[in-house]
Parts: structure tokens; sequence; C-alpha cells
């Protein structure tokens, strides 16, 4: 059915066999994990725990024990939250958008992807839980549920409340594309299963897949559906958290550019984060010959593009400040720039706006190294924005009077701390007991590609 | 008879008599009982009544064991008093007094307990509002460090046991020929007087010393040898067009600054079309709250006070005609002008210092003699006594101390060991002494150096009267029986005097019978006369028939100017120390009160410290900044004493000096207060013999590049030029063109949009309130709104602290203040200007050297659009029928959305839990059960992770509806008041239904009211960031400045 040009450069390299697949992915869940393997999860483990003693603290004895105050109400909280929703982006784009698009090459990294959407969506979802006085009130009482006490209900007004609804079901669409594809594998798994507990887990896992033609055509058709519904979810998740943002009055939130700004940022992030992971990944369980050279070229230029959104959205909004004629707004963005916290205005700019420009190099595209640590560089230029827009624009608002700086805490850093651990943690294990490839997509491309490579030689 | 009775043997050994019988024979039982010092014998087993023995015992100490179980509090009124109806406040008139500061104030009490102080509107002295000491006094009733009962040495002791070893010691004293002191501040009260004399009567040898801690005894003097009469006059800043004051902070602490500032602002209003006001210069070192309200302001060392002085009498004199004294003349800022402004107004002018100098004051009499100001706003005829201290006494007393003059010593409310500034010297000279006696609140650093401590009831536990003015007095009654084994100061004496059974009502009763009963014809009947001036709280005697007695001048004026001329220099390069009360702490007697201690000052608008004010030149020259409360710590200097002490940079403040304030650094105050800063009342120095706030040689400042925090509620200081914030203009402007004098915003609007406006648009442009999303609230019944007069906030800080009362707002401490997380619901933005000229932003964020001060009170603006009300994801803050933005707490989950999306940013964050937590100890109106009394009961203590802000006060308005509509009527306008306005001396603040169109507020905004649309026909109204049109139902009245334009 599907015809690839032969001209194109095939995707999986190697020469491998369907056979091969199998065996290179499913050795990784069978077989004993490297040493590498067990020393990085320690150190996310260790890192977890930190995390964990301090938002126990933070729990126990208010959110005073951060270094919010009357004038700045959000600060690290907030800026993780979008942060991590920002990476949470990669992983559907992969799978929904370039599914569509039939771009084939995401094929090998989709899976990891959206295993780290999917986490990143539950890191991003604890910071509004824990922002909250009152978590424990809080965590039912957004949520529209019917209850004894009379007319009360959520107010629909509340760029929050839509957060709410934006953030549960992208985790829930996400998860659920996930898993679908998740169950072949699995069913090859449980097949596979040498000891009868593994065998009855991924047994269960797999849903009784039975790998008929009537399975399959099933199983397309619900990808299908689901990258449709979930391409659109891409789009609106940041344009709602924007919202947060957009729809208040404060000089530097108060801006219609926020949804494109938000959404390429979310992007440029995510692909930054899946791009860090992927080649941890690749190096530790020698997955060279799927996640090839092209494949980190492609997402490289995919982090020019949206970094350049980012830095003409980033222009824009001097321009828009200058030109509005509001003297609060020429203010909040003087400030930004020149102000206290200048230093993180400088960083955001470094780091999102002039480090993507590097990969206009096809040198610097095609390296490892330089592109691991320029991944790391624009996530930390893009956790930096967060805060610029955060908690600048709140520290200096329209009354001098109120006029405050924010500096973090122990507990602060701890809490992010939390969710770093968490999310490696969970990478680890997913990288460990999950197949970390979509083998039954892969196997698709090997038929076409993989021969013609044959042909080659 | 007797022999025919029956007798019945119990057995053969009763007939025999057996020795065995006999034995047993009285017993009840023959038979020993099992039961041996309530054991069982091991043999006995159990009986019948041993089981009902255990049985009951366990009955009864199962159901003691049920005793100790909670006891609840909380107790039924079975037989419900009279005049208590739970849930209904109780209103007693009643009078504050500390020394000489003076209050005539209503207590609202629920269910037995004060909570709240309000002013008592009826008096003629102070009835335009309160201060933040009279409102924070509520708190120190219930404060944990206050004395229980009374102690010999240190321990509790019962009543009896004290007043006979008092007695004793007094009784050999006074027989030896002895001499015995009674020490007090200023007593206002004519009954303790009595008592005092009472006392005195019985141990002859006894004197009455009083003192100020702040003292105006030159003055006093001063008067005495200019008008032969020693006394302190009442002025009338009302009738002054022209004030100038050298160094008194009349508005701030001087002398009674409640009524000051009433009348000084009263002539400052501009209300109903009056379009003139007073002017005011202020002459002085340190920045205070009354040089922050002048027009004019001039920062002078203090070693040149005299000389100002003397200089404005010379260019008076030239005026005048009359001889100039012999004194070089010192050159100030607007003392030109000051004189050519006041010989205009001769006779509408006031004149005024708070030095304690005789001779400068001389000079201040006779520049008001000059101006024919005695009789016109100076009344000589009907002094006040608000302090009544005697220096010089004082100083004999502490020399007679030392030299071993005097046998005992009885200390009245009073604490000259901390307080006087030679403290130190009456410290060590108690030592000698037979017998010392503190009758006192608490264990004091007086106390502590005395043997017998007698402790008294607090006001609101006492019986009383104070004679704050001529012919005006009041009533001090108890708002609670005491709370603890506390006996009154009077009472102490009264029993010591001989007297039984002392019931002081009775004393102050009888003493009203004598002296006031037959000043009126009114009443008839005493009990009906005493019980209306209980009700009133004030009783005023009829003015006596003016006496045509001329007072006039007969100061030598040259004597004085000489003598100026000797102590004071023009250009003194040493660095002066100038020392000042603040407005929170005053002589810190209320040092462990934490609404005090927390409440921010209004210039510095620091809290919880004490600190050096350093001018900007000094801070350049001492490499010290003070950015977000980040600053240094300078050593002090003063003779051979050194105090360390967080420098503040403080615009305005006059070059070469150091401001200090005093009423800190108390070590035996309680757990707040100990330990705060240093005691700068030792460093009061003496001039001619009497002492002076300031030292003027021998002060070295140092920097010591020790980093230090000062808790600030405010970190920015200027408006940015930001004109939709503050409003401002000059008289003249206003009075030329006031539809021009201030910024109006106004958007500019697509043509359509300008059609369907009409005859809203200006040169195409709209104002921002006709263009909305929203459709806006309907408001069928009330609609509250406030308005707040710039022109007449002074900047007090009296409502913050009333607020905090009213409304249960929890005390955080320095750390959090530091953290920026005070909850003041209604907080006083003070904004000084920028130098002339500056327009970036870095020159516009740095204060001018010697500022314009603005003070803009701020809290939650009510806005009809509020940005808070839409964002709350569980509609937690909402907007009421009635026009308030109310706030659901127990719906609230802490988002803090709304907080960052109010631009005015009024709204608090429980971010700790405050209330019954060990490590907000000082909030001790939510820590321990006794503080927990001052609570006020119609308002939730917020839980933690909740938000909350101004109600308006809701809990009022509340009440105000209900009070109406069981009379069946509509609330009248003036019935309900937020506790804000209520507290306000200068009446700034007003509240009102904008639906009732007699309403004040209605009438002060020139409000019109046409169906859909409200017209606003005040000019200097408008609203803080109108352009960003969130309507708020509270607005401003600009500030109007009496300037001239180029000045």
């Amino acid at each position: 059915m599907e015809v690839v040009s032969p001209i194109r450069n095939p995707l999986v390299t190697g020469a491998k066999t369907v056979g091969d697949v199998t065996q290179d992915i499913c050795v990784r869940v069978e077989a004993k994990p490297p040493k590498t393997w067990f020393m990085a999860l320690a150190v996310s483990l260790s890192v977890l725990a930190v995390g964990t003693y301090t938002l126990f603290f933070t729990l126990w004895e208010g959110i005073g024990v951060w270094g919010l105050n009357k004038t700045v109400g959000w600060a690290w909280d907030i800026t993780n939250f979008v942060w991590w929703v920002g990476i949470g982006h990669a992983g559907t784009l992969i799978s929904a958008i370039l599914l569509l698009f039939r771009q084939k090459w995401r094929m090998s990294i989709n899976r990891a992807a959206e295993a780290m959407t999917i986490f990143a969506v539950i890191c991003a979802a604890f910071f509004p839980l824990i922002h909250m006085g009152r978590l424990w009130l809080g965590a039912y009482w957004v949520l529209p549920l019917p209850n004894t006490f009379g007319s009360l209900w959520v107010n629909f007004n509340s760029p929050l409340l839509w957060d709410v609804f934006a953030i549960t079901t992208y985790f829930t669409v996400s998860l659920v594309f996930w898993y679908i594809g998740l169950i072949p594998d699995f069913a090859t798994i449980r097949d596979r299963a040498k000891n009868k507990v593994s065998a009855a887990i991924y047994g269960a896992l797999s849903f009784g897949w039975t790998g008929g033609a009537r399975d399959w055509s099933r199983y397309e058709s619900v990808a299908l559906i689901l990258a449709g519904l979930a391409t659109p979810l891409v789009l609106s998740v940041h344009t709602i958290v924007s919202f947060d943002f957009a729809t208040s009055v404060i000089p530097g939130w108060h801006t219609t550019i926020f949804p494109p700004y938000f959404v390429s940022g979310a992007v440029f992030s995510g692909f930054a984060m899946v791009l860090t992971l992927m080649l941890i990944t690749r190096k530790v369980y020698k997955l060279e010959d799927y996640i090839t050279i092209q494949h980190i070229e492609y997402m490289n230029i995919i982090i020019i593009v949206t970094g350049s959104i980012v830095g003409i959205a980033y222009l824009t909004e001097l321009f828009m400040a200058w030109y509005s004629g509001v003297p609060y707004e020429q203010y909040a963005f003087l400030n930004r720039a020149t102000g206290p916290y200048a230093w993180a205005y400088w960083i955001m700019m470094t780091c999102n706006v002039i480090s993507p420009q590097l990969f206009w190099f096809k040198k610097i595209r095609t390296s490892l190294i330089a592109t691991f640590v320029l991944s790391i560089v624009v996530n930390i230029g893009m956790w930096f924005e967060r805060f610029v827009i955060i908690v600048t624009s709140l520290h200096r608002d329209f009354l001098p009077s109120s006029w405050a700086m924010f500096y973090p805490t122990f507990y602060d850093i701890g809490d992010y701390l939390f969710t770093i651990g968490f999310f490696f943690t969970a990478f680890f294990l997913f990288a460990k007991f999950f197949p970390v490839i979509n083998m039954a997509e892969v196997k698709s491309i090997i038929k076409s590609s993989s021969t013609s490579a044959k042909a080659e030689k | 008879m007797k022999k025919d009775k029956k007798q019945y043997w119990k057995g053969v050994e009763q007939l025999t008599n057996h020795p065995e019988f006999v034995k047993f024979a009285s017993r009840e039982f023959p038979q020993e009982l099992p039961i041996e010092d309530g054991k069982l014998k091991e043999d006995g087993g159990s009986t019948r009544r041993d089981f009902l023995k255990l049985m009951g015992f366990s009955l009864a100490a199962a159901s003691l064991a049920a005793c100790e179980a909670p006891v609840r509090k909380a107790i039924p009124y079975l037989n419900k008093p009279e005049e208590i109806d739970p849930g209904i406040p109780n209103y007693y008139a009643s009078t504050y007094t500390n020394g000489g500061n003076y209050a005539s104030i209503v207590v609202k009490t629920r269910e037995g307990r004060p909570i709240k102080i309000e002013p008592n509107k009826l008096s003629n002295v102070t009835g335009s509002g309160t201060s933040v000491q009279v409102e924070a006094s509520v708190l120190s009733l219930y404060d944990k460090a206050r004395l229980t009962g009374p102690y010999i040495n240190g321990s509790a002791v019962e009543w009896k046991e004290l007043d006979s070893q008092v007695k004793t010691k007094l009784e050999s004293i006074v027989s030896g020929g002895g001499q015995i002191r009674i020490v007090s501040k200023t007593i206002l009260s004519p009954s303790t007087k009595a008592a005092i004399d009472k006392f005195i009567e019985r141990y002859p040898g006894t004197d009455l010393v009083m003192y100020d801690p702040i003292s105006a005894y030159g003055m006093v003097k001063a008067n005495e040898r200019s008008f032969g009469r020693a006394v302190i006059p009442t002025y009338h800043f009302d009738r002054a067009n022209i004030v100038v004051s050298f160094g008194a902070d009349f508005l701030g602490t001087w002398i009674n600054p409640i009524r000051y500032s009433a009348d000084f602002i009263k002539n400052r209003k501009l209300e109903n079309g009056k379009k003139t006001m007073s002017r005011l210069y202020q002459f002085e070192a340190n920045l205070s709250l009354t040089g922050a309200n002048a027009d004019y302001r001039a920062p002078i060392k203090p070693s040149a006070e005299g000389l100002a002085v003397t200089t404005l009498y010379n260019l008076l004199a030239s005026k005048a005609g009359k001889p100039a004294l012999a004194t070089s003349p010192v050159k100030a800022d607007h003392l030109d002008k000051a004189a050519n402004d006041l010989w205009a107004n001769r006779g509408r002018s006031l004149v005024v210092s708070g030095s304690n100098d005789p001779n400068v004051q001389v000079v201040v009499n006779a520049i008001n003699d000059l101006l024919q100001n005695i009789g016109s706003t100076i009344d000589l005829k009907s002094p006040v006594y608000f302090r009544q201290g005697d220096d010089e006494k004082m100083r004999q007393f502490v020399s007679d101390l030392g030299a071993g003059k005097i046998q005992g010593v009885i200390f009245m409310n009073c604490n000259p060991v901390y307080d006087y500034y030679q403290g130190e010297k009456i410290k060590a000279a108690l030592e000698k002494i037979n017998l010392k006696v503190s009758l006192c609140e608490r264990e004091d650093e007086t106390a502590t150096s005395t043997d017998y401590v007698a402790a008294t009831h607090h006001y609101l536990e006492s019986w009383g009267d104070a004679n704050p003015s001529e012919g005006e007095y009041s009533l001090q009654q108890p708002a609670i029986s005491p709370l603890f084994n506390t006996r009154q100061a009077e009472v102490s004496l009264l029993t010591w005097a001989g007297n039984n059974n002392v019931d002081y009502y009775e004393f102050v009763k009888n003493y009203w019978k004598e002296h006031f009963f037959s000043t009126q014809n009114k009443e008839s009947d005493f009990t009906r006369f005493f019980d209306k001036c209980l009700f009133d709280g004030v009783y005023s005697l009829n003015p006596m028939a003016v006496t045509m007695e001329m007072i006039t001048f007969g100061g030598d004026v040259n004597a004085a100017a000489s003598s100026i001329s000797k102590t004071y220099s023009a250009n003194s390069n040493a660095v002066e120390l100038a020392l000042y009360e603040t407005i929170a702490l005053g002589d810190g007697t209320h040092a462990n009160n934490p609404w005090l201690q927390e409440t921010p000052d209004p210039i510095t608008k620091a809290c919880w410290d004490n600190y050096l004010t350093i001018s900007q030149t000094m801070a350049n020259e001492l490499g010290v900044e003070l950015i977000e409360s980040d600053t240094y710590l300078l050593d002090l200097k003063v003779g051979d004493k050194t105090y360390t002490l967080p420098a503040i940079v403080q615009p305005g403040q006059a070059r070469g000096t150091v401001g200090l304030a005093v009423g800190y650094g108390r070590t035996k105050a309680g757990r707040v207060g100990n330990n705060i800063g240093v005691n700068a009342f030792p460093l009061i120095s003496k001039k001619n013999g009497l002492p002076l706030m300031n030292v003027t040689d021998g002060v070295t400042v140092t920097m010591t590049n020790k980093p230090a925090k000062v808790a600030q509620t405010q970190t920015h200081h200027t408006f940015m030029n930001r004109e939709f914030v503050v409003q401002e203009t000059t008289l003249d402007t206003y009075k030329n063109h006031p539809e021009h004098a201030f910024h109006r915003p106004a958007i500019a609007v697509s043509t359509g949009l300008e059609k369907k406006l009409g005859d809203q648009k200006i040169d195409g442009r709209v104002p921002p309130r006709e263009i909305t999303l929203w459709k806006g609230h309907s408001y069928d019944n009330h609609h509250w709104a406030m308005t707040i007069d710039m022109n007449a906030c002074i900047g007090c800080a009296a409502c913050t602290v009333a607020c905090q009362a009213e409304n249960n707002v929890p005390v955080v401490g320095k750390k959090e203040v530091i953290n920026r997380r005070e909850m003041a619901w209604i907080r006083i933005d003070r904004y000084y200007s920028s130098e002339k000229g500056a327009t970036s932003n870095k020159e516009l964020e740095k204060a001018a050297e010697n500022p314009e001060v603005t003070f803009q009170p701020m809290m939650c603006q009510h806005c009809n659009n509020a940005p808070c009300e839409t964002v709350c994801p569980v509609a937690a803050t909402t907007h009421s029928t009635e026009g308030l933005n109310q706030m659901a707490y127990n719906r609230c989950i802490g988002t803090r959305y709304c907080a960052n999306n109010c631009p005015y940013k009024v709204r608090r964050f429980n971010w700790f839990k405050y209330h019954d937590n060990s490590k907000f100890a000082d909030n001790t109106s939510m820590n321990n059960d006794l503080g927990k009394m001052v609570l006020n009961p119609d308002v939730t203590v917020r839980s933690r992770g909740v938000m909350e802000k101004c109600s308006f006060c809701v809990q009022r308005i509340q009440y105000g509806k209900l009070e109406a509509k069981k009379k069946g009527r509509r609330p009248i306008d003036g019935e309900i008041t937020p506790a804000c306005a209520s507290a306000c001396p200068t009446d700034a603040i007003t509240f009102g239904d904008i639906k009732d169109p007699e309403s004040k507020v209605v009438s002060v905004l020139q409000l019109k009211d046409r169906g859909d649309k409200q017209e606003i026909h005040e000019h200097r109204a408008y609203h803080v960031l109108e352009e960003i049109n969130v309507r708020p139902n509270i607005w401003y009245l600009a500030k109007v400045r009496n300037k001239e334009e180029n000045a």
C-alpha cells in the first residue's frame, strides 16, 4: 500500500531484519539491565528522595516555606508547571501530528517521546496541586462535581479551570494513545516470556492481543482516531495555559500574542527534552541503528524553526510595549531587560534565541555532543522564559508601593527537584520494563527501506 | 415497769457476762470485719459491703476521671445577665489614658469581653477619632505578661500580706520623719489626685512627683515667663491659615495629636465648594508625620533650631517695626516666605515648637504675640493638662534619692528606670531605699527594682476619670471584671492610707458629687447626673463667663535670645542625633503589644525594629544602601555609649543628623517587646537643666560593614510619576482650573464606537469606563462605596490598627514582614516625590533629598469589574448584590490567582497557620487562651492557605442593616461605618450607600444618578488606575498642596 521513495535514506540502518528488531528491543526488557542503568536510577532516586523530604515539609508547614510573598504570588511553582507542560508537548506532537503528516521517521522515537510526555504532564499537574493553599480541598473542588453544598459550582470564567480541563483531557488522550501503541509490543514480550510472572503481567497488559488481522485493523483505526483527537490538543493545551496569563490585567501578562508564542515555545522545549533523553537512551541501549543521526538532524531543524518563532515573539512583545504607549507595559518590559531580574531575561534571550541558531550549521546539527549540550541549554532557557514572564511581571506591576523581590528558598528548589527526580525515575523504569521503541511500527518501515538498503549492498 | 420489762439474751454468753461477750458488746458487729485499713483481709474474701464499697469507689473514680476531660469554657447563660445578649455587642463609654496621652473612647464588648475601641464622638477633646495606640490598647488587656497578683520580692503573696507590710513600713518612715515620694507620669484624673491627697494626709512627708518621658515642661516654663501662666494652652489649628512648626510633630506625637490633626485638617478640607486651605511650614531634622504633611518643609539641624526661631522673629520684627534680636541669622529654606505669609495672616496664624528649651519657647511666644495670635489661635485661658511633668522636681527627686534623703518610693503606673533619661541613676539609688513599691501592670524595669509590686488593673478594668483640658471631664468605667487578682492603684493607695474595703467606684462617684454635681443645673438628682455622665463618657463644664482679663506677652525675649545665641549655632559641622517618639510605640509603655510592633511607621514603613535614620548624603559618605530591606549596621557613639543599629536611608533627613526612636530596647516588657532595638531614653541631653530630645555634640556614626535587614512593608518609595496612581495639584491650579487640574485618562476609539457613544467622547476619545466587555452588575438595593480624601489623610495608621482589631488580622512577626507577607487589609502607601525634572526610570526610582510626601490608604477597591472574581477557579471571591467584592473563606483553595491579578495588590494570603501555632507566638491574639478573648466573634479567623482582604467590614454592614430592619426602615447614612473610617481622626474616609441620595458619599462625590449612568461632579474624585476600567467602588480625592506653582 504505502509507497516509500527508494531515493530516501533508510530510516533504520544496520540491515536489520524483523527478527533483529524484536530481538534488539525485547532483550532490554528481558535481560538484566546494564550497570549504567542502575547508576542512573540510583541518581534519580536520590534526587527524588531529597524532593520527597522537601515536599513533605512543604505540605506539612504550608507553602509559606517557599519564597513567595504578597506581591509575587506565583514563582517557581507555576514556572515549573508551564515548563513541564511545555516539555510534555513533544511526544504527542511526534506521534499524532507527524503520524497525520506521514512522517515515518517518527516511528523509532515516538514511544519514548510519548512516555516522556506522560511523565512530564504528571510532573506538571503536580505543581498546580501543591501550589494551592489547601490541596486537600482544591484537588477535587476545581472539578465540577455534583455536591450537597447547594448551588456551589466551579467558575467557568477562570482560566485555571480551563487548565484543569485542558490538562486532564490532554493527559487522558496521551495516555490512551501511548497505551494503545504499546499493546502489540506487550503481546510480543508476552509471547517471548520465559517465566510465568512476566508472562502473566505482560499478558494482562496486552489485553489479549492475538495479532490477527482484525486486531491490526482496529489498532490502526484507533491510532488514527486518537491521532486526530490529539492533534488539536497539542495546540490547545499550551494555548489554554497561556490564557492564565493572557486574560489577566497584569502588564507583561496581558498579551494576545501568548497562545502561538507559548505553543511554539512548548514544542521547542519538548523537542529539546526528547533529544536529551533519546541521546542518553540511544547510547545506553546501543540503539544507533534505530535512532540515527538523521533523526537527530530532523529534530534539530524543528528546534531552529520553533526557536526562531519564539525569538520573533520576544521581539514583537518589546515592539508592542513601545507601540502601545501604555506606561505600565513599557515599564514592565524595560524592567525585564534592565531591572533587578535582567540576568534572568538575558539568560532567556541567550539560551532561546541565540543558541538554537547554531543549528544552521550542519556540523553542529549533526554533532551528538553539540546537540546534547544545546538541548539542555534550550530547556534552561525555556525555564527562564517562564520565570521571566511570571516573576518579572508580578514583582513590579501597577502600584510601586507593592513592588517586591522574589528569592527562592530551599523548598522552592527541593520541590522542583522532586519532579525532576520523579521524571527520571519514571523514565528509567519505563526504559527497563517497557519496549522503548515501537517494534510493531518500526517493523513496517523495515520491509521497504531495509530491503532497499540490502539491495544497495 | 422496769422490772416487768422482758429481757432477751443474745446468747448464753450475755447471761453469764462472759468476758468474750463484754469485749464485743459495744460493737455493731460482734465479729471483726474482714477489712483492715481499706485492704481486704487475706483470709476474708470479699463481702457484700466490700463489693458495695468498691463499686461506689469505682463509680466515683470513673466519674471523677470523666471530670478531667477538657472543660468546656463556653458556659451557657442559664441566668442571662440583663444587659448581655449573646451575639449582640454592648458599648460602654470610657477613657483611655497612658500618662498624659488621652482619648475618650467607647468600648465594644461582646459577651462581656472588650474587643474593640471606638472613638467617643461626644468628646470635645478627641471626638474625631482614635490613634494607633488607643486602638491597640485593648490587646494589652489580654497580655500574658501582665501581673496576676501582688508580689513581694518576686514571690506571690496575698494582698493582706502586702498591705500590712507596706503599711508597717510607711508608718515607721513617717514616725521617723522620713520622706516618701509617689512618682507618676502625668495624672489626668482628678479623683486619682484626690486619692493621693488622702494618702499624703495620712502619711505627711509624702510628695507627688510627676514626669513625662517626653517632656513639655520647657513650654510650661516659657508660658510662665511669657504670660505668667504655667500651662500649655489650647491651640486652634483650625483657625490658623498659616502654621509654622519648629520640630513639633503635632499630627503624630506632640501633646494631643488626635485633636490637632482633626483641627488642622478641618481647615484643609476642600468640601462643599470651599477652595481655601491652610498652609503648613515645617522646620525639623527628622522627617516627621507633620513634616510629611507640610506644604513647605525645610530640614534643619537641632543645633540651629533656636536660631531659626530667632531669625523668624527678626524677619517679623522688621515688618512690625520692632527692634531685632541680637542673634546670628540661620539660613533655612522657606523661612522668608513663612515670615511673609505669617505677617499677611496676623491673628490667623500659629507658630509652634516642639522644643523643651524654654528660651526657644519664649521667642515662639513672642512671635505669636507679634502676630496677634494670642487669644485667637492660642487659648491660654483654657489650658490643656496632657503634660504635667515637672522636670525640675523630678531631677530633684533623683538627686534626693541618690543622696539618701528619701526613705520610701511608690512608683505609680510609671516606669522611670526605663523611660526617664536618668533611669540608671534611679535604679542604682533604689538599692538603698527602705520602702520601694511599684503600682504597675507588668513586671517592668522599674518593678523589678522594687520590693513590693502591687499589680494594677488594665484601664479597661478600672474606674476613674480624667480632666484633659480646662472644663472637659470624662469618666472611665470598667468594661470587664478584673481578669486577675489585681487592684487598681488608687485602691492600693487608699487602703494604705487606712481605709478598709475601698470601693473606688464610690470614691469616684463621691468625688463627682462633690465637685461637678453643683456645676450644672439640668439634673437635680445626682444618680441621674452621674449615670448620664457615665453613659456619655464625658462631661463639659458650662464655659465660664469669659474673663475679660487680657493676657499679654511679658516675657524677656532679649534674654531668651541671648541665651539661644550662646547655646545654638547656625552652622555646626558635628553629627547630631535627633530623638523622636514613633507613632506606634510612643514612649514604649505598650512595647509588648504585637499590633503596635507590627504597625509600620508611617514614614519609614518599617516595623519590629529600632533603626537610625540617616540622610542620603550621609548614606553616600558611609557607603550605606538600603535596597529591598537590606541595609547595614551602624555604630552610633554618643559620649561613652555605643549602640549598634541598622540604618534606614531617610529622604528629608537634615544633612549631618541622624534620627533614633525612643520606646524600644525594653528588657522587661514581655516576650513580644523584649530586646527589640536599644533604649534611647538615656541619650536625652540636658540644656539649661531641662531634658532635650537631641544631642548636638559628641555623636559619631561609623559603618560596621555588617549587613542587616529591616522589616519594611514598602521597599519602593517613589510613585514613578504614575499620575493614575497618585494625583495631586497645587491650590492655585485647583482654584483656577479645577476641571483641568487632574489627569483624566481617555481612549481613542473607532469611528463606529465613537458614533455609538455619542456625547461621551472628548476629541474623539472616551473615558475608559465607557468601553467594557461586561454587562455590569445591577444594584437594586444598596451600593456601598467609599471616598478617601488624600488631602485629609495624614498617614497616622490608626485605620490600619483599627482594621486589625476589627477583622482579626494576624500579626506575622519580623521575619515574615521581611519576607513581605504582612497581612494588613488596609495599608497606607507612602510615596516620596523624585527630584524635579527626573525622567528616566532610574532617576524616578530614587526619592528626592527633601521630598514631598503623599499618603494613599490602599485596601480592596471592591471593583465592579473585579479582575479577581473572574479568575478564581472555584468562585470563592464573588460580587455581592450590594457592590461588595466578597471572600468565601471556606471555599477558597488558595491558588492566589486573584492576588496576582489584583492591580492594587491588596489581597493577603495565609502562608502559614497563624493561629494556635507556636511558631507565631508573637501573634498573641490567636495563640493563647487569654489573647484569643480579643478576637471579634463576628469575623472568621482564617485558616492556612486561604486568601483574605478588606471586606468593607461586611459584618458591620450586616449588623447595621439588621438593626434598621428591626426598626422597619432603611439604614440611615452614618449608621454603618467601617472600622477604618470610624478610627480616622481627620475624617478622611467616608463610607456610604450611593443609592441613598442623602448619603455623605453622594454629596462628597457630587454624584448625579442618571438612571443608567452615574456622573461624578467632584473634580478631585478619581479612581486609582482608572484606565484599566475595573471600576472600583472607592474614589480617591486628589491631594491639593497649598504651594506656589514653581516652588
